[in-house]
């Protein structure tokens, strides 16, 4: 199919958005977020073979370092984004009735908003160490 | 009923998968299995900011024979994803559609995902 061909009004391609409302924008994101958990996935992979054994005292000095940190709540939440989008389109293909499926999406983001927040926040408590 | 020769859609019962079409759900699958998994991290992240009593626990729970089973299943479905999703690239970048392509970079996602788990619990343990 070449680029000569339009499916779509001038007006539905100036606004580059689909039927579903926001364009490539979850396409996107599912592809940016994927591309920043390859070195992350691997750094944290690395990092927590490296804490296996670890007792408290070298987990506190592990996650006080201010880049471990960083990584860290980076990993969590690239994590978190990149499940949310996925588990969207999971929920979007195999739930049919439009209750359910307004639900368990509703659920899964506020899941994944939780989990993000508790993860950061217990992140930042280990480091600052209050 | 007239019987027309035309392709059917595959009946999931009696179909045998092809290999790209394993992998395929199972790119989905170990995807959901890792965002349910996240939970097992918040749990290690959550103990370890209640504190060192709280974090000993964890570490005995995540070092018990069924919390390495876990964590076992857990890098399985982490290498695999991430292979997958890097074939994935390809085809988003327009590479590699042709069948026998795709059955070649297949064995290739699922050599290296086992290589990959296969290195990190050698280097684990």
């Amino acid at each position: 199919m070449g680029s000569d061909v339009k499916l779509r009004s001038a007006l539905g391609r100036a606004r580059g958005l689909g039927s579903a409302r926001e364009g490539v924008g979850h396409f996107y994101a599912q592809r940016a977020t994927a591309i920043g958990m390859i070195p992350l996935s691997l750094w944290f992979v690395i990092s927590v073979i490296g804490l296996t054994h670890a007792d408290y005292a070298t987990l506190l000095d592990w996650v006080g370092q201010p880049l471990n940190a960083t990584l860290l709540s980076l990993t969590v939440l690239t994590a978190m984004y990149h499940a949310q989008l996925g588990v969207e389109v999971v929920i979007a293909d195999y739930v049919h009735g439009e209750t359910l499926k307004f639900t368990l999406l509703t659920a899964s983001t506020m899941a994944a908003f939780l989990l993000g927040a508790a993860m950061v926040v217990s992140i930042l408590k280990v480091a600052v160490g209050v | 009923m007239t019987k027309r020769d035309r392709p059917l859609s595959p009946h999931l019962q009696i179909y045998k998968m092809p290999f790209t079409a394993v992998l395929s759900i199972s790119h989905r699958i170990t995807g959901v299995v890792m965002a349910v998994g996240t939970l097992v991290l918040a749990y290690w992240l959550i103990s370890a900011a209640y504190g060192p009593d709280a974090y000993a626990t964890a570490q005995a729970v995540l070092g018990s024979v069924p919390g390495r089973l876990l964590l076992f299943g857990w890098s399985v479905a982490l290498f695999y994803h991430l292979c997958n999703g890097i074939r994935h690239m390809f085809w988003d970048a327009g590479m590699g559609f042709e069948i026998r392509d795709a059955v070649k970079s297949g064995y290739i996602t699922v050599g290296a995902a086992l290589a990959l788990t296969i290195l990190a619990w050698a280097i684990g343990v």
